[in-house]
């Protein structure tokens, strides 16, 4: 699991001492509306952390505000050093951010969309170099998606142009990756390589964070963050039970999370039939 | 450069990709260049009489051609590049493939700023004949295009939301379109000045024009070319383009300025050629998928083609008749994007 040539070092930490990402009494107001209502969070190096909650929580605009995308009010804190006083080139190398099924670019060609990540790398007049190329290349190979490098983003699938956005986002070389929804319109197959690939991210000592949909997906992170209403109600690692209970409770108990094998599953609640679910389950894992 | 580039690249698979997607766009380039050197020398050989060939030309007939045909056809060229650039510039900056240079209110600000200075100077004979007369509606026009586009910015309340800067600019256009109309209700005699004007004809540039417009086109192209890679990063959404560490706000305030000094001094000039902003980027990206970088000034060179194209025809076609070059490029353009419209899937 050794760091490609292309990425920048990442300060070697102790998985969950050092701080990647916090906020203190973070407040954010979407024009006379306030989406998050004072929110204090502090996440761990070397750790994916999904976001999840109901729609309308507020997971999008947590999202964008720890990336320092949305004015806001509070602190945020990136690699312990307050959010405002990065410069942006440097904070854009830090931090990398793929936002929620982006439109347009159908124009460009994926190699021109993934290069796009190493801007924050390149001078003013953009000439990309050969760490560029390489980290271009390895990302695009990262997500599967180097056979298609010439054709325009617009002629690709939705599941195709997803991974295209997603080894954009992974060209950057950033320690921190933000991923607002990563897995739209990615096939069963695909979203294992994503989890796999931000396995690989959090090995080499970065930090993930993701809203995700899809509790089942969000209970392989590392730790889950509960949103309602705009209110931070839980963080806690995935596997506690604790967390368990604060997802059903957050979505009124219409889900119910199972173990299967050494995993987690949430499926729908159904009175009558949730013991023939875990059967059949349990059944289709062996 | 490209051979040093793939001894210190560690995966030589992927070179070829890479360099066909760089050197690709080099060869519409030079297809485009030919073209409008090509359009040049029919352009000067397109006179009052119809077609001439050049080589016949000699004593009185070389002063047409160097005085009166070459800066005509370079003007025109020129002036397709601006609204070919401009055009190219404002569909990346808005997101939208239907973008035209004259989103912000530019076309109508100028016109009306014409209109007024028509409706001013009264309908003296000869008012849009001389040099001088001119010279004013040209620096009118222009006033009137940066003016509309300023008051545009000030109702969108700056730059910072697309979607109220094309609200914004379709208001203004609506209500200097008005006004423009008003003035001509009440002083008919500008009546066919304005509709000269409207139209678009490239009968009046001569080299002083031409150097004004050559100018412009390096300043924009120079400082298009600068923020390319904005135009390339915003095709992905703000959020992106601004975590990418770009400062969307300045960004786009440079990008709409120079929008609109380019479309502003090709109004000034022209009048309003229809279409010329909105079908040249469109041609190239039928051709050749490439960043903005190239996408920029391959849509200037078609834009100056298309231009160039239709003055030699609307000079050529009913000789020793003229065509208003807007007729033509409005009745070609349009009938280009129909085409294009069937020929895209879905």
């Amino acid at each position: 699991m050794s760091r490609p040539r292309w990425m920048p070092p990442v300060v070697p930490a102790q998985a969950g001492t050092q701080e990647a990402m916090a906020c203190e009494g973070l407040r954010v107001t979407l024009g006379e509306r306030e989406v998050l209502h004072g929110i204090d969070l502090r996440l761990a190096r070397g750790r994916w952390t999904a976001v999840v909650g109901p729609n309308g929580a507020g997971k999008t605009t947590l999202l964008k505000a720890l990336a320092h995308l949305l004015p806001h009010q509070g602190q945020v804190r990136l690699l312990g050093r307050d959010a405002g006083h990065w410069r942006p080139r440097e904070r854009a190398r830090a931090l990398a951010w793929l936002g929620q099924a982006e439109s347009g670019a159908e124009d460009l060609l994926a190699r021109d969309v993934v290069m796009l990540g190493r801007l924050p790398h390149q001078d003013w007049r953009g000439a990309p170099g050969a760490a560029d190329h390489a980290a271009v290349d390895a990302a695009m190979r990262e997500t599967q998606c180097f056979d298609w490098r010439d054709r325009a983003l617009g002629q690709l699938s939705g599941g195709e142009r997803q991974r295209v956005l997603l080894a954009r986002a992974l060209a950057v070389g950033a320690p921190l990756l933000l991923m607002d929804e990563p897995l739209a319109h990615l096939d069963p197959p695909h979203q294992a390589d994503w989890i796999a690939l931000v396995r690989r991210h959090v090995a080499r000592g970065g930090t993930a964070v993701s809203v995700l949909h899809e509790i089942s997906l969000a209970l392989q992170a590392d730790d889950v963050l509960v949103l309602q209403d705009g209110r931070l109600t839980h963080h806690g690692a995935s596997r506690d039970p604790a967390t368990h209970r604060a997802l059903e409770a957050v979505f009124d108990h219409r889900i119910a999370v199972h173990a299967v094998g050494a995993q987690f599953v949430a499926l729908p609640h159904i009175q009558s039939g949730s013991d023939a679910h875990s059967s059949t389950l349990s059944r289709s894992e062996d | 450069m490209v051979a040093r580039r793939a001894l210190q690249r560690p995966a030589p698979v992927g070179d070829g990709g890479a360099r066909m997607t760089h050197s690709r766009p080099k060869i519409p380039a030079i297809w485009l260049l030919l073209a409008s050197v090509l359009l040049c020398a029919a352009g000067m050989a397109v006179g009052s009489a119809g077609w001439e060939p050049l080589w016949q030309a000699q004593g009185s007939g070389i002063s047409i051609l160097w005085e009166i045909r070459l800066p005509r056809s370079l003007g025109a060229w020129t002036a397709g590049a601006l609204l070919g650039l401009a055009g190219a510039v404002a569909q990346g900056l808005f997101r939208n493939p239907l973008a035209d240079p004259y989103l912000l209110g530019s076309a109508t600000g100028a016109s009306l700023a014409v209109a007024l200075l028509l409706a001013a100077l009264g309908s003296a004979s000869g008012v849009a004949g001389g040099w001088a007369a001119r010279l004013g509606l040209t620096g009118a026009g222009f006033i009137g295009a940066t003016v509309a586009v300023a008051l545009t910015l000030v109702l969108a309340r700056g730059v910072q939301h697309t979607l109220r800067l094309l609200l914004a600019g379709v208001i203004v256009g609506m209500v200097f379109g008005a006004l423009s109309a008003l003035v001509m209700f009440w002083v008919p005699e500008v009546m066919r000045a304005m509709q000269a004007f409207m139209l678009g004809t490239t009968g009046f540039l001569g080299w002083p024009a031409v150097s004004l417009l050559a100018v412009v086109l390096l300043v924009c192209l120079l400082a298009g070319i600068a923020f390319s890679r904005v135009l390339d990063a915003l095709a992905l959404g703000e959020a992106t383009a601004a975590s990418l560490g770009i400062a969307v706000g300045p960004a786009r305030l440079v990008l709409v300025a120079v929008m609109a000094l380019a479309t502003g001094t090709a109004v000034a000039q022209l009048g309003l050629v229809a279409f010329i902003g909105l079908a040249a980027p469109h041609l190239v990206r039928s051709v050749v998928k490439t960043t903005h970088r190239w996408l920029l000034p391959l849509s200037a060179l078609a834009g100056g083609a298309l231009l160039l194209a239709a003055d030699v025809l609307a000079r050529g076609l009913l000789a020793p008749q003229e065509l208003p070059v807007g007729v033509l490029t409005a009745v070609l353009g349009g009938g280009y994007l129909l085409v294009l419209m069937h020929r895209r899937p879905g």
